[in-house]
């Protein structure tokens, strides 16, 4: 219902700045601050967003070369006690890229998405405290047609594909004791915004709604993912490694489909 | 050499003559299109596209386009990149032959290759094209549409024709006396390349298969598209007409630089989801070791190394 709500309030306010026309520099700053204040208000309801700067670095391309695959990567300072970050493309039809809720095994100090960009916009990453504060930090990036641009690939290989995973271990960095992992989900994570001529109909959306990641029952991590999250989502995150049980991953998506694959790991290094 | 000359310039003077006067499109297009159509073989006409990305000056004019003579009737091979274009091909061919146009050959789904298709509708021609190129097409047009209207004004874009000839794997087109042999292509530069063999000429229309001078861009299957440039290599082709680049090369001489960039794109992708290297790292690194003598490199080399990984990644 939250998404519902916030996907009609944001087409309202793109329709608002169209009939405006084209604005100066000065006014495209002060329309993206208040856009970012409405799109914060939405998704943190009643809560204030404090400049995160320092304790949060949030990295992409200043110009993405491919719009419908932006890689961002968020890190947060190991001293910070980091509940929740997420992750909001301030300009696409649908902000939220993925907030992602960490779990006892993770290292919530790292944290990188692929994501879908619709126009020049404000990049925000936010990162929830334990002590119920917000952290956020934005960055700007030139990029359009990653929602509405034809895919490269076609879509019946994409479907024949859905569901596969793959999950990278990499050796832990001296020190941290933390491995990073990279788990990429064959998914079209459709965002129903393509448009056939000849039927005038759209693609029906489909999305990676829910992805979960755990080691012998416990949890690394779980994202809520939505349309701004590139085809094939990818996510790369670290997690401190348990003994040598499988970790084990659970992907829904928006048509109830379930997708579950266990990765064996080798011991703890 | 001499030959080829001459014909270039009776091409020009007889062009500018007719295009000057017309009215569907401005007189400098229509200047700069004859200057820029020469004959490469008896009845291969080429006009040379622009190596710059799409503008109000140069209308989309950036592919390669042209046609075929035969003895009763003519076929195009890319009608262009927007309906201005489109029309000023459709002029300078007028200018040549008065033999009707049968045939509107797509070489695949790009935009500047298809969007003056509708220029040839009086012609009433059969559109041909790759068998997946009307869903492509369905896929992209409003898209492309909506993206070149904001560069050449909604007048001079135009739309691309569906084909109704589908090809599956080869066909044959006959221009009285003359044969064209079309051949399908699995995914490569894009999902719907088509080549264009002239026999009697031994002119291979490569359309984007293959590039000259600019950078190659990625929307299909690299290591598919190495598949198909062997494949081709093998035809009876003496000389090949890219689709960006001079009006013709010799084959398969011309697809050596082309090759390099491909194989090293591929060798490097590769390499760096082997070593499990970030994606920003490999698309800001892979194939750039072949960066010199291309134009527009650093505005594709990026995006064909994102293109590559994602779909390298499931190897």
């Amino acid at each position: 219902m939250g998404v519902i709500r916030l996907r009609v309030a944001v087409l309202a306010g793109i329709g608002a700045l169209a009939a405006a026309g084209p604005l100066s520099a000065e006014e495209s700053e002060a329309s993206r601050a208040a856009r970012w204040h409405e799109v914060a208000q939405a998704v943190f309801p009643g809560r204030t967003v404090q400049d995160g700067s320092g304790v949060i670095a949030l990295d992409a391309p200043p110009r993405a070369m491919d719009a419908a695959l932006v890689p961002v990567s968020i890190t947060v300072q190991p001293s910070a006690k980091v509940k929740s970050l997420t992750l909001v493309v301030d300009d696409n039809p649908a902000p939220v890229a993925g907030r992602v809720h960490f779990g006892p095994l993770a290292d919530p100090h790292l944290l990188r998405l692929r994501v879908r960009v619709d126009q020049y916009t404000l990049l925000h990453a936010v990162a929830e405290m334990q002590d119920g504060s917000l952290l956020g930090v934005g960055r700007f990036i030139k990029a359009a047609g990653g929602c509405s641009a034809p895919g490269t690939s076609d879509q019946a290989e994409a479907l024949a594909r859905i569901g596969r995973m793959k999950l990278r271990v990499q050796a832990a960095a001296a020190g941290s004791g933390a491995q990073t992992a990279e788990l990429l989900i064959s998914h079209p994570n459709a965002n129903g915004m393509q448009m056939n001529p000849v039927t005038r109909l759209y693609t029906p959306a489909r999305y990676v709604q829910t992805v979960r990641v755990s080691q012998g029952g416990q949890l690394v991590f779980s994202m809520d993912g939505d349309i701004s999250l590139a085809q094939d989502p990818a996510i790369t995150f670290a997690f401190h490694q348990e003994g040598s049980a499988a970790v084990d991953v659970e992907v829904d998506d928006s048509a109830k489909a379930v997708f579950r694959q266990s990765f064996p790991v080798g011991g703890p290094s | 050499m001499m030959a080829r000359l001459a014909g270039a310039l009776v091409v020009s003077a007889l062009v500018v003559g007719a295009l000057v006067l017309a009215v569907s499109t401005s007189p400098s297009h229509a200047e700069q299109f004859a200057a820029r159509l020469t004959q490469i073989a008896p009845g291969d006409y080429v006009r040379v596209g622009e190596c710059a990305e799409a503008t109000a000056q140069n209308l989309d004019g950036i592919a390669n386009t042209g046609f075929v003579v035969g003895r009763t009737a003519v076929a195009v091979i890319d009608p262009g990149g927007s309906l201005a274009d489109g029309r000023a091909l459709r002029m300078a061919l007028r200018a040549l032959t008065p033999l009707p146009v049968r045939y509107v050959v797509m070489t695949h789904s790009h935009p500047d290759h298809v969007f003056g298709g509708a220029a040839f509708l009086p012609d009433h021609p059969v559109f041909v094209g790759h068998w997946r190129l009307p869903a492509a097409l369905a896929n992209r047009a409003a898209y492309d549409a909506g993206r070149l209207s904001a560069v050449l004004g909604q007048d001079a874009v135009g739309a691309p024709v569906p084909p109704t000839l589908l090809v599956h794997d080869t066909a044959t087109l006959d221009l009285g006396g003359r044969v064209l042999d079309l051949q399908a292509h699995p995914a490569a530069h894009t999902n719907t390349d088509l080549t264009v063999l002239d026999r009697s000429t031994a002119v291979l229309w490569a359309g984007d298969l293959l590039f000259v001078g600019r950078v190659p861009s990625l929307d299909g299957d690299l290591p598919g598209w190495l598949r198909v440039l062997d494949r081709l290599a093998a035809l009876p082709a003496a000389r090949a007409v890219p689709g960006h680049g001079p009006a013709s090369v010799p084959w398969p001489a011309g697809a050596a630089a082309e090759r390099r960039y491909l194989a090293a794109l591929l060798h490097d992708v590769r390499a760096g989801l082997a070593t499990g290297t970030d994606i920003t790292v490999v698309a800001a690194n892979a194939g750039r070791s072949q960066r010199g003598g291309w134009a527009l490199f650093d505005e594709y080399a990026g995006r064909n190394a994102i293109v590559a990984y994602k779909e390298l990644q499931w190897e």
